[in-house]
């Protein structure tokens, strides 16, 4: 239960909002079809949401399908994640023009022009954990990352609490969700019974001060118990699960495991789990010219610990094999995470199971490493037990 | 005789033979020298005896006609040179060249190589420390034959 | 972050492949300053950016890199010549254990081009040399024309408080020094293997096999220090290109004690 103030607006007041938000300069991004599913582009009016559509998730496969109601929100997580707007996927770093002292460079990932206010409407519980865990990424190092840090605090966060779990999610065994505890201006959990409503958490005065400008009254006590029932029973029908804890000692001792070689053997190295995560970082930097050479530009993309390039030195890729790449992946993701950031990488969002073109599961493959981990850990410690018996 | 016994007592690769043996190993050594540049043994040549390195550097050396006199490893201090004496047909494969002034200890290989046969023990015993070396030369000219420094394209 | 220009005031060919740029900062400030062990991200305009390890000593040196000509950056940075002007982003990463050492005897072990990064650690033990015990440099290259820094370890080995060994892998006829692998050099040098720092550069297999030799030798694994090599893209721990198991080589080393990364140096694709 929140102990935050909550509102409820009814449902057509959530285009109030996004209005209020645009007035304030804000470029409203938000969940919206295009094609065959569910991305995240700029909205200018609530009837762009997805409204009345459902997804269906499992490994390598994606479907729209329609809902017997008309709910703004009633899908799970779609490709696209948040980072392409705090963390874009290209990004001018500096440009350098020659000049007679050499060339001289002028910042621009830092420069002071108009970067994107993003109003970021409809960012589930999950999605926040990972801006929150990119946020330790980017800014809590003893290099920071300016461009996302300047972003992600001129950022307004719209979460919506899940009340209908995907089948590939697993948020709640990681606890990152379906509900939406910290971070957010506001967090929407949406109602639909006879009437059509949502919940309204206010998380910070700037969420205030937005919503004092929409019709809205407090919630009443049973309309927020209802709202919370919805919400754990969408925790309980998450389509899958992971235990997060000794993540480290579970893959560390297990580089060897021959379910890596099982997994190799389907991996395609496409890329694809990497690019739609929401925590995944890694990028690359590309230096370019103009024709006559006279201005050069370096610029920032997204980049994948699967390509063979990513690891090349000296002649030669460190990480050969799809084997080695998926190992480092998933090691990165679940255990060298908890080294390198305070918590594991992945927040249960299920995206990589979905995209995986040959339908890899995460959960899957760490279970059955898990597995061998509990069975010798048991092994050893029965071991331990008759020795001291006999 | 006496100061060679505990000398050889003392390098590792006598280390633990027992008094026994070890007086009898003193009982085919005696002290060498070899001036700079002096030829210690040659390659095709019986070989009957090998060293142990006191003082100086010896180099292995193969000829060839196009590029003269290659070493391929340099040993000093310390350092064992020769077991080719106790595997037949009992002749040295490279040349071995004092590179400086070098003071060792020369060992009777045919000596040796019949009390060996005589007393297994104590052939075991000799074959277990030379194993040991061979495995010593065998991991280093492995590395060097990666050509580590080398570039990669 | 954006790179710093710097003016090349000499450009020395070393040997076939191998240069050196001395650099200065293009707007006349202070000397750039930094630790032995660290590396700048190097930048040639419109071409690119390296890794390089900076190869001088802070107090004797200004900026000084060494380098291979072997990947586009590199063979376009050999073309450049004095009063070219190149970017650098730095110093970045950890620094050789110069100061813990004090007191230690130091064996230093260089492999190929693995010398450059440690010059600048030479230069400072020896300009404090009553404050250690023996120092020993162990630098091994592919054939003798690879030899680098020949004054200066002339120099060295003329020294009666150190003692310098080279080897090559591989010898030509009138080459009179030793030949064999670097880790042979070990047992013929003199030190206390129970009061030794060694701090070891070169090609990983290298830096592995010298580590286990030391370990033989008695010299305890956290007294061993390796300077690891990864591809690095933004030099600061934030791209993730450089991870070598959970560790950032870019900002957890490049210089690691053994003990920290042992088990990872025999997890082959890690």
């Amino acid at each position: 239960m929140s102990t935050l103030k909550t509102y409820r607006i009814e449902s057509d007041t959530l285009n109030e909002l996004i209005q209020e938000l645009r007035k304030e300069k804000y470029v409203v991004v938000g969940p919206t079809i295009r094609g065959t599913a569910i991305v995240l582009d700029e909205i200018t009016s609530a009837s762009q949401l997805p409204i009345g559509k459902t997804d269906e998730q499992s490994p390598a496969q994606y479907r729209l399908n329609d809902r017997a109601d008309q709910a703004y929100f009633g899908y799970s997580a779609g490709p696209h994640s948040w980072k392409r707007y705090l963390f874009p996927p290209v990004l001018s770093l500096f440009k350098a023009k020659q000049s007679e002292k050499g060339f001289q460079v002028s910042d621009e990932a830092n420069a002071q022009k108009d970067v994107d206010r993003y109003a970021l409407l409809g960012v589930r519980a999950c999605d926040l954990s990972a801006i929150h865990i990119q946020d330790q990424v980017f800014g809590g190092g003893t290099y920071k990352d300016p461009a996302y840090l300047r972003s992600r605090n001129q950022a307004f966060i719209v979460a919506v609490n899940c009340t209908r779990a995907g089948g590939t999610c697993f948020c709640s065994s990681v606890r990152t969700g379906p509900r939406a505890r910290v971070g957010f201006d506001l967090a929407l959990s949406e109602v639909i019974d006879n009437e059509h409503y949502f919940l309204v958490e206010v998380g910070t005065e700037r969420g205030e001060e937005v919503m004092s400008t929409v019709s809205r009254r407090p919630a009443g006590d049973n309309e927020v118990e209802k709202a919370d029932r919805l919400i754990r029973a969408a925790a309980q029908l998450t389509g899958r699960s992971l235990e997060p804890d000794n993540t480290r000692e579970i893959l560390y001792q297990n580089t060897e495991h021959p379910r890596w070689d099982v997994v190799a053997a389907r991996c395609l190295s496409c890329a694809n789990c990497t690019m739609v995560c929401p925590t995944c970082f890694c990028a690359t930097v590309e230096d370019t010219t103009d024709l006559t050479g006279t201005e050069a530009q370096r610029t920032r993309k997204w980049d994948s610990c699967f390509t063979m390039d990513f690891s090349y030195i000296h002649g030669g890729s460190v990480r050969p094999s799809s084997k080695g790449r998926y190992r480092h992946w998933l090691t990165h993701k679940l255990a060298s995470w908890v080294d390198q950031f305070g918590t594991i990488g992945c927040v249960g969002c299920g995206r990589c199971i979905t995209w995986c073109p040959v339908g890899i599961d995460i959960t899957e493959e760490f279970r059955v490493i898990r597995e061998t981990y509990l069975m010798t850990s048991r092994a050893s410690s029965t071991k331990e037990t008759t020795h001291g018996n006999s | 005789m006496e100061t060679l016994e505990r000398i050889l007592g003392q390098h590792p690769f006598f280390k633990d033979l027992g008094p026994e043996y070890l007086q009898l190993v003193t009982g085919c050594a005696s002290n060498v020298r070899f001036e700079q540049d002096n030829l210690i043994f040659r390659e095709g040549e019986e070989a009957n005896q090998f060293y142990l390195i006191r003082e100086g550097r010896v180099a292995l050396q193969v000829f060839s006609p196009e590029r003269g006199h290659i070493t391929v490893e340099t040993l000093g201090e310390g350092d064992i040179l020769g077991w080719s004496w106790l595997i037949p047909p009992y002749n040295w494969h490279f040349d071995a060249k004092a590179v400086d002034l070098t003071r060792a200890i020369a060992l009777d290989g045919k000596c040796l190589r019949r009390k060996c046969e005589e007393d297994h023990n104590l052939g075991y015993e000799i074959l277990k420390r030379f194993a040991h070396i061979i495995e010593q030369r065998l991991e280093s000219t492995r590395l060097q034959l990666l050509d580590l420094y080398g570039v990669r394209s | 972050m954006v790179p710093r220009p710097f003016v090349i005031k000499r450009f020395r060919k070393e040997t076939d492949d191998t240069f050196t740029l001395e650099l200065e900062p293009n707007e006349g400030r202070s000397r750039f300053a930094f630790s032995p062990g660290q590396f700048n991200m190097v930048y040639v305009y419109g071409v690119g950016e390296v890794p390089i390890s900076i190869s001088g000593s802070p107090s004797t040196h200004g900026l000084i890199h060494t380098t291979r000509a072997v990947g586009t950056v590199t063979k376009a940075m050999a073309k450049l010549k004095k009063g070219d002007v190149v970017g650098i982003r730095g110093p970045f990463g950890t620094t050789w254990p110069v100061k813990e050492a004090r007191s230690h005897d130091v064996v230093v072990v260089a492999g190929g081009i693995g010398l450059p990064p440690l010059r600048g650690a030479i230069y400072e033990i020896l300009a404090n040399r009553k404050d250690y015990g023996k120092v020993v440099l162990l630098y091994g290259v592919r054939t003798p024309a690879d030899i680098l820094f020949k004054d200066e370890l002339e120099q060295w080995r003329a020294r009666f408080d150190m003692e310098a060994f080279i080897t090559v892998d591989r010898a030509v006829a009138d080459w009179r020094g030793n030949v064999g692998v670097v880790t042979t050099l070990i047992s013929k040098a003199g030190f206390d293997p129970q009061n030794t720092i060694a701090m070891v550069v070169g090609p990983e297999v290298m830096m592995r096999f010298t580590a286990l030799e030391f370990i033989k030798r008695g010299v305890k694994a956290d007294s061993i220090y390796l300077s690891m090599e990864r591809n690095m893209k933004c030099g600061i721990g934030l791209c993730g290109h450089c991870q070598f198991g959970p560790l950032f080589v870019c900002k957890d080393g490049p210089v690691f004690r053994y003990t920290q990364i042992k088990d990872l140096l025999v997890k082959w694709e890690i």
